[in-house]
């Protein structure tokens, strides 16, 4: 059985990954996951210097899904370079940094610093709701993201992967202009806008007001979106958005997505990613799937 | 697989102790074995629509037994749930979490106030010195036989019905009690006083933190509080409660 895939050339021993923000660099989920069975660890954003973050609260549970708006804080390329890499390096998954900025320049900063380091793959956030500058700002309209996979496709050495945001009116717009722009491959979704308030003290759940949605409240949303960006692309998707069990990554990857990454439910149960890669091969096995290239894209 | 373990925690039994604080016994296979006091366990509800762990933090250690007491108020929708669970059922749990309190050979004060009382009772067993407990309830006790045990009790409470009516720092004042340490859990307004305290006395302030988290294992970057001192982990000035804490010295965090 082949659970393989490849995706802009790399190829991953099987479909899951992590999704951005939820594992950190993976050293904390090391205590409970084998990251060598992992398709690759996808890392918490990385910008140029350090961000301090959001204030607190920043989280919030909501029903079947959760709020956050950390607002990527994150350690800087530096340290990122010193600590996270050599850390991942020691394991048998590809590595695929996740790259986060307030500026063009930013991005292209840190994807020039990456250029040289034994990473696999690039995801670049243009789609992250919880921050005032950068993020989202490149994400929702077309021309600026071609404009930015542009600018950052001129530094790289490694895959570019476009990580979208489903806060737009179109989502297979968005996805043409990252293949127009050059993108390697693209992933999505991110978090889904939302807001909780809390009755008791009149105020709203998170200190940012609103966050970003995950969870599995959302996959429907994110299935929907993979196949209609399936539609409209050549170049690979990564699926994700509520993801928390094989027969969710399953809905994925039948929708047109060539990995998924897998988020907001390894809160839920540290080992899910685990399990995951175990359920699909089961599926596999159970249905007759010699190799998982069959089921990309399954259902048109 | 270093010093922290995901299992499915039997319950060996479960009380309600006061009007909504419940106590839980959970038998475990390892984390009893290597859990400290101040520590925390990651509780999961079976309700699969409440995704995130509810951190509880550890009343009791029975090491011998490979067992761990619990002591929670219902606050929401999960601690409901928790309240529901009887003798003989499990729950997935992770733990031990978070650092837990130093134990220092000093004249204490062990200062918990509302649902941050329980964790001070390992504590209490654990800690070999002159231990003055001084714990505030809002109106209805709990855990006063367990700590009696334990060292000097005072107790305030805000309607007077019990001790000196008023905080913990009015049960200090009125019975002129003295420390060279803290150790505190409660509410923040409580905590802060405390450290304002310490401060004043120029003595040593331990304080244990609370704040909304998702992965409780320091991954998420949910439950940072702002520190003096950078972190181990962005290198910023955020330390996470749930892993370089929850415990942390007043004067190292605001809170």
């Amino acid at each position: 059985m082949n659970t393989k895939v490849k995706l802009a050339g790399v190829t991953l021993k099987n479909p899951v990954m992590t999704a951005s923000g939820t594992f950190g660099s993976g050293a904390e989920y090391a205590e409970f996951v084998d990251l060598n069975k992992l398709g690759a660890v996808v890392t918490k954003g990385v910008a140029n210097v350090p961000w301090e973050g959001n204030p607190t609260p920043r989280i919030a549970e909501t029903y079947g899904g959760m709020l956050n708006a950390v607002g990527l804080q994150n350690p800087g390329i530096d340290l990122f370079v010193e600590r996270d890499i050599p850390f991942l390096t020691k394991y048998d998954t590809k590595i695929i940094v996740n790259v986060c900025g307030r500026t063009t320049e930013d991005y292209c900063e840190v994807v020039r610093r990456l250029a040289e380091q034994p990473v696999d793959m690039l995801e670049i956030n243009i789609s992250c709701p919880n921050v005032e500058e950068g993020g989202i700002a490149f994400g929702q309209n077309p021309k600026s993201v071609e404009a930015i996979t542009k600018e950052v496709k001129k530094y790289a050495k490694q895959p570019i992967i476009m990580k979208l945001s489903p806060n737009v009116t179109d989502i297979a717009e968005m996805a043409k202009a990252a293949e127009a722009g050059g993108a390697d491959a693209l992933s999505l979704i991110n978090t889904i806008t939302g807001m909780k308030i809390d009755i008791h003290r009149r105020t709203f759940a998170l200190a940012n007001k609103t966050g970003g949605l995950s969870g599995p409240a959302i996959h429907p949303v994110a299935v929907r979106m993979v196949y209609q960006t399936a539609q409209a692309v050549q170049i690979p998707i990564i699926g994700m958005g509520g993801i928390s069990t094989a027969e969710d990554a399953l809905e994925m990857i039948l929708a047109g997505a060539t990995a998924v990454s897998v988020g907001t439910a390894n809160f839920h149960n540290p080992l899910v990613t685990m399990e995951i890669v175990k359920g699909i091969r089961e599926y596999m096995e159970q249905n007759g799937v010699e190799d998982i290239g069959e089921l990309i894209g399954g259902v048109r | 697989m270093a010093d922290k373990f995901k299992e499915q925690a039997v319950i060996i039994r479960q009380e309600e102790i006061s009007y909504g604080v419940y106590s839980m016994w959970l038998k475990t296979d390892q984390i009893a074995g290597k859990a400290k006091p101040g520590q925390f366990l990651s509780i999961y509800c079976r309700e699969g629509s409440r995704l995130l762990p509810r951190p509880i933090s550890l009343c009791e250690i029975d090491r011998e037994d490979q067992a761990v007491r619990i002591v929670y108020r219902v606050a929401g929708k999960g601690t409901e749930e928790l309240s529901g669970m009887r003798t003989g059922g499990s729950l997935e749990v992770v733990g031990p979490l978070g650092n837990g309190f130093p134990l220092k050979e000093k004249k204490a004060f062990l200062i918990g106030g509302g649902i941050g009382i329980p964790p001070m009772l390992q504590l209490a067993k654990e800690l070999q010195c002159e231990k003055q407990i001084i714990l505030g309830y809002r109106d209805s006790l709990f855990l006063q036989k367990e700590f009696k045990k334990q060292g000097k009790l005072y107790v305030a409470t805000e309607d007077g019905s019990y001790g000196v009516e008023g905080n913990v720092l009015d049960a200090i004042r009125e019975n002129g009690l003295d420390a060279e340490i803290i150790y505190a859990c409660g509410p923040g307004p409580m905590l802060r006083a405390m450290k304002a305290y310490a401060k004043e006395k120029k003595i040593e302030c331990w304080v244990s933190l609370e704040e909304r988290m998702a992965c409780g294992i320091g991954a998420c970057l949910g439950c940072v509080c702002k520190s003096r001192e950078k972190d181990s982990h962005t290198n910023v000035n955020n330390k996470r409660i749930c892993k370089e804490g929850p415990v942390f010295r007043a004067e190292e965090v605001e809170f």
